[in-house]
């Protein structure tokens, strides 16, 4: 049976859930891509998973069934189905006013993670406060994958600003080992939404059971990502194996280290995606200054060790 | 011993190989020998933390928070001042 994908009318990171469960994954030579038929709306993760499991297979071995959407533009121009390896039909001209996007991208190796984040900016027409938590994310989110996925495809990213909302989203997935299977090198994990629950917590990686971490990994990246679409007041999901989690909107102030005491959902039964999916929406109107933001950061990362640190101790033995 | 980083970075300091390099180059040896380490961030108008993480973890880890006695940092924004600390802190706060 081959793998199944369905692209529905809309799927944002809010209402992404029943996009994420159509997916069949199947049979990973070969997929099968269904449309609805009139307008397809999607997140950049959306566009960044097609394009990841299309790098797993072979040329041909991917159809579209009747894909007449409206939409079928805006695919051609994010670069999809170049990576799909399907003629579009459609040619489009170029011009400097057509959006502030960021069409998918694949980045293998560091040199290129750093001149495309540079390259972005400009792209998405950003100010410099909004600079700041753009292209940290970018940075950080790629790094992930090229460090700890393992997949010989690296990491398919894309981003796309949204006037209604004055929001840019980012999709960022892979193809690797996953998260559960990356972070079970130093710690033991059952599921794989645990294994995201440490994920996004400080502090906590897959190269060091340590505290502190590796001199190359501190298992921070996450954490700060996810902060900081909690001080925006804006979505945020990981995806992994068939464990998915969801920050929700947030209006508190505190920042707890712990993602499950955030406001989310979560589920352990998605069907399984082969590697790691994050999107990140960051709306424009919330952006606070960064430095505000990285001082909670700082308490936040404070309290987290201050947790951990009595069950570094041994315990006496009262027999 | 002075190191500009901008040279080696551009204005976003993100790339943890070059800062990988930068600290088995020049600070573990500077501080090795006893020389006090400067890190210059001028030009450099933001970084991240796993960034700051790969360049001074391991000179904290290997010599104590005492090192930050010899290791300096010039010309930071607030952004990177604020990364710096949160770095530090939690490298010395593992060793407590």
């Amino acid at each position: 049976m081959r793998m199944k994908l369905h692209l529905p009318n809309s799927a944002f990171i809010g209402n992404i859930d029943s996009f994420l469960r159509g997916f069949v994954p199947s049979d990973p030579g070969s997929l099968t891509i269904t449309s609805n038929p009139n307008w397809v709306s999607v997140h950049p993760l959306v566009l960044v998973m097609l394009a990841s499991l299309s790098a797993d297979l072979k040329p041909g071995s991917i159809t579209i069934d009747n894909f007449e959407a409206k939409s079928k533009n805006y695919f051609e121009r994010m670069g999809l189905f170049k990576f799909l390896g399907i003629q579009s039909g459609i040619s489009i001209v170029k011009h400097e006013s057509a959006g502030r996007f960021v069409p998918i991208t694949q980045i293998k190796d560091s040199i290129t993670l750093s001149q495309f984040v540079t390259d972005i900016i400009p792209l998405l027409h950003l100010d410099p406060l909004q600079t700041e938590s753009i292209r940290y994310i970018v940075s950080e989110l790629v790094r992930n994958v090229l460090e700890h996925s393992r997949s010989p495809h690296g990491a398919f990213v894309a981003a796309q600003y949204y006037p209604k909302s004055n929001s840019i989203k980012i999709g960022v997935a892979d193809t690797g080992v996953g998260i559960k299977e990356s972070i079970s090198h130093s710690h033991l994990v059952k599921t794989n939404l645990e294994a995201i629950r440490l994920a996004l917590m400080p502090g906590i990686t897959g190269t060091t059971k340590q505290e502190g971490g590796t001199s190359q990994n501190a298992g921070a990246g996450l954490f700060f990502i996810k902060s900081i679409a909690h001080v925006n007041h804006s979505l945020f999901a990981v995806y992994s194996g068939s464990g998915f989690y969801k920050l929700l909107k947030n209006t508190k102030k505190s920042l707890p280290f712990d993602p499950f005491v955030d406001n989310h959902s979560k589920h352990n039964d998605f069907p399984k995606w082969q590697g790691t999916i994050v999107g990140v929406d960051i709306s424009l109107d919330n952006t606070p200054e960064f430095t505000s933001l990285l001082d909670l950061i700082r308490q936040s990362y404070r309290d987290a060790i201050k947790s951990r640190r009595p069950k570094r101790y041994n315990k006496p033995q009262f027999i | 011993m002075i190191i500009n980083l901008f040279k080696l970075t551009g204005d976003f300091a993100e790339n943890k190989d070059t800062a990988q390099s930068i600290r088995l180059e020049h600070i573990l040896p500077g501080l090795t020998q006893g020389k006090t380490i400067t890190i210059d961030f001028d030009g450099v108008t933001g970084t991240t933390q796993s960034f700051v993480h790969a360049l001074i973890s391991d000179p904290i880890r290997q010599f104590g928070g005492g090192v930050l006695d010899r290791l300096k940092f010039k010309n930071c924004s607030p952004v990177v001042q604020k990364i710096i600390v949160i770095v530090t802190e939690y490298m010395q706060a593992s060793d407590l």
